[in-house]
């Protein structure tokens, strides 16, 4: 009737997300056999039990809304736990912020990791190697700026804590996700309008929402069909547990931007520091491949080599930094020194390709990703996990709401709020990384001294400093 | 302006089922019937033709969950309204029953057109929890009250009373078969100049959009009445707020006035027949819904 048209019209003219909520993925739409529909349904699945998932599936687990909802947790390796930590140092670490921490401890787990161990950093010193600039992060309250905390530690912590909620959350180990079948948004009465998953053994799973928590070669991406805008940088990161020389008051990080890639030391305890090595695939490839004193020259020649520098550039650094400190008597930094490295863990060493990556769409219906599924970006910012760990608490945020209203979990609505709120906090900064990352990796002069004038003015400027 | 519009538009369609709600003797007409079983399959798409409603669920179901709450003593915040047993009156396709479903409540929800039903029952069948929770049926409200005396803790009438034939009878019966003490939730619109003046006048008269004569302002029902009707036959008015809805972001929000659409929250008196404690009849646009209400959590 055409007083129907008229609503259908006055509809289409004003929905404003008419275009989202009708795409809906492309993949293969197959109705669901009757089989399907006995498959357990559960409220949320997580699909992948890295730092991020599992960290999803435990604060989801905890959430006093989410009471009597079934959660699950899909993981393909095996469970991760220890309840002592062994002596040597995990070569895979991450930098914990504060924002982090808190979440951590609101469900409980960064109880155990601090039973188990982390170190606390209270100053970040960045400097670059082709000239005398660099940039110093410290809280003035004497509050620690973050922690470093081995990745092994936080997934043990975060094993227990969802041991504890295993009423809620059934974490099935071993188990792949190998097919997704995704409803219509608006289903046809007659198929199910659950996300259906199908498991490597062949089990059977349904779910109202599906988080895509799989790292950034996500499955759930993929066969969601969402675009991801990525790139591979042609660096690859090198790990390795070192010791000291001499045992210091280890609370600062360090990072020194090379021309061919940053280099960090991050503190593990007073005689013993993490190494993140950013630099191109062949020279990566050597590190690993040269005995072990050569190694350890390499690190120290890298953080101490002046070979760099020109006088060109220091000159006009030294100038600047004069100017500056007319203006800002303050404003320029006393530079510490790095601690130099005497040793490296057998069998410590590691390396991994690098690159960026960000999801053009965190969500669709009945699907939300977090964590590398969603962005990837390079570790010389120290915020890869920090990233997930935002996603987590926004994400979980929305939903508390959402189960709270009675709605229906997987519904776009809210789901959309949590992808425009992370969207917006992530864009900037990963844009900003990613730029950082190549005005680093030059020696022309021109960028250089851009980038060491920049460096030293944001150092001056408290305002600018507080807010990255 | 096409602000208003949307809320007329959309509430013609609950209309055009007015004559499906009245007594049972009434014959129903093929024609309404009919237009509204063309819809009947497009309750759930969030999108179509009722997104409005769906979207008035951000409002209307933090409003009860809130005032429910705020009246316990004893409830758990992961299943707020378990225990709690409500009527949806004039429930469709479900929209209402299933939020309130999720909270842990036992919903009955009835509506005089079939292919509602059927359309509710289908929706819900593939959630065992909601399954279990949520019974529909066909029927109008007084072919149930014989069998339902004082069974209901709560009554929710959602866009309905604008559509009742005679809606003195109809409070009749929601009192009978609410529990003493029990609380009548209803939105609803106002009838005022406004109303008239933009989804009579513009939308039917002048845009042209909706056919002539599709509404009947006549029956919309302004607060006052539907607050004195309410309150001389047994029930004390506790809040209404007025509710407005922005066609351009698809948000329901509250305001002060009621000159478009409000919702009412009346508790039915006790078993003495008091009222309940210090009475002051409700101002017509009275307090702000609970703190909670509305807002994210």
């Amino acid at each position: 009737t055409s007083a129907a048209m008229a609503v259908v019209l006055g509809r289409g003219l004003l929905a404003p997300l008419g275009g989202r909520l009708r795409a809906g993925p492309r993949a293969p739409f197959r109705p669901a056999a009757a089989a399907a529909t006995s498959a357990p349904l559960y409220d949320v699945v997580v699909s992948g039990g890295g730092m991020v998932g599992s960290a999803m599936a435990a604060v989801l687990g905890h959430n006093i809304h989410f009471h009597d909802k079934k959660i699950a947790l899909l993981e393909a390796g095996p469970r991760k736990e220890y309840s002592r930590v062994p002596e040597s140092y995990s070569n895979r670490v991450s930098s914990i912020s504060p924002g982090s921490a808190t979440l951590l401890s609101s469900f409980g787990a960064w109880d155990h990791i601090s039973s188990l161990r982390l170190k606390s950093f209270r100053r970040m010193q960045v400097w670059d190697a082709c000239s005398e600039a660099m940039i110093i992060f410290e809280k003035d309250d004497l509050d620690d700026m973050g922690y470093i905390v081995e990745n092994d530690v936080i997934m043990s912590a975060l094993t227990k804590q969802l041991d504890g909620v295993a009423d809620r959350v059934e974490v099935f180990y071993g188990s792949k996700a190998v097919g997704y079948t995704w409803p219509l948004p608006s289903h046809s009465c007659d198929t199910s309008p659950w996300v259906q998953i199908e498991l490597a053994d062949g089990r059977r799973l349904q779910t109202k929402l599906l988080i895509g928590a799989d790292g950034h070669n996500s499955v759930v991406r993929k066969e969601a069909e969402i675009k991801n805008i990525e790139h591979r940088y042609d660096q690859s990161a090198v790990v390795a547990t070192l010791h000291l020389s001499e045992a210091t008051d280890n609370n600062v990080a360090w990072q020194r931007f090379l021309p061919t890639g940053p280099i960090a030391l991050l503190p593990l305890s007073d005689t013993a520091s993490s190494l993140v090595w950013s630099t191109s695939h062949e020279h990566a490839s050597d590190l690993l491949a040269m005995d072990e004193e050569s190694f350890v020259d390499s690190i120290n020649s890298a953080f101490w080599s002046n070979v760099n520098h020109s006088d060109f550039i220091d000159t006009a650094a030294a100038m600047f930094r004069s100017a500056i400190s007319l203006l800002r008597p303050s404003g320029t930094s006393v530079r510490q020194l790095p601690p130099s490295v005497a040793k490296v863990d057998a069998g410590s060493r590691a390396m991994f390709p690098l690159g960026m990556g960000h999801a053009t769409e965190y969500v669709q219906h009945r699907v939300a990703l977090i964590g590398d599924a969603a962005h990837r970006v390079h570790p010389l910012a120290g915020q890869g996990v920090n990233l997930g760990f935002g996603d987590i608490a926004c994400l979980a945020h929305h939903l508390s709401a959402a189960a709270f209203d009675g709605s229906d979990l997987g519904s776009l609505k809210h789901l959309l709020k949590f992808e425009t709120e992370r969207q917006r906090h992530n864009v900037s900064l990963i844009a900003a990384i990613d730029v950082l990352k190549r005005l680093y990796s030059t020696r022309l002069a021109p960028l250089v001294l851009l980038r060491t004038w920049g460096l030293q003015a944001t150092n001056a400027l408290p305002p600018i400093k507080v807010r990255i | 302006t096409s602000i208003k519009f949307m809320t007329f538009s959309f509430s013609f369609l609950r209309l055009t089922a007015k004559r499906l709600f009245s007594t049972s003797h009434s014959s129903v007409d093929p024609k309404e019937m009919k237009k509204f079983q063309l819809l009947a399959q497009k309750w759930w798409d969030e999108e179509g033709e009722y997104s409005a409603l769906h979207s008035m669920n951000d409002i209307r179901v933090p409003f009860i969950r809130d005032t429910l709450l705020n009246m316990s003593n004893n409830y758990s915040l992961g299943n707020p309204l378990s225990g709690v047993k409500i009527l949806d009156v004039g429930c469709g396709g479900g929209l209402l029953s299933e939020p309130l479903g999720r909270l842990g409540a036992s919903v009955t929800g009835i509506d005089p057109l079939e292919d509602n039903i059927r359309t509710a029952d289908r929706h819900k069948s593939f959630d065992p929890v909601l399954a279990k929770r949520i019974k529909y049926k066909s029927s109008s409200l007084e072919e149930i009250v014989e069998e339902s005396m004082e069974t209901f803790d709560v009554i929710v009438a959602s866009e309905v009373v604008e559509h009742v034939a005679d809606l003195e009878t109809f409070i009749k019966c929601c009192s009978q078969v609410l529990k003493p003490e029990g609380s009548l939730f209803i939105t609803t619109i106002n009838k005022t100049q406004l109303s008239y003046i933009l989804g009579i006048v513009v939308a039917e008269k002048v845009i042209g959009i909706v056919p002539e004569g599709t509404h009947e302002w006549e029956k919309f029902v302004p607060p006052e009445e539907l607050e004195r009707l309410l309150e001389s036959n047994g029930f004390s008015v506790k809040t209404v707020n007025g509710m407005l809805y922005n066609p351009l972001s698809g948000l329901w929000s509250w305001m002060e006035s009621t000159s478009v659409n409000y919702a009412m929250h009346a508790v039915k008196s006790g078993a003495q027949g008091q009222s309940g404690p210090t009475d002051t009849p409700a101002e017509v646009v009275s307090e702000q819904p609970s703190a909670t209400a509305g807002t994210a959590l």
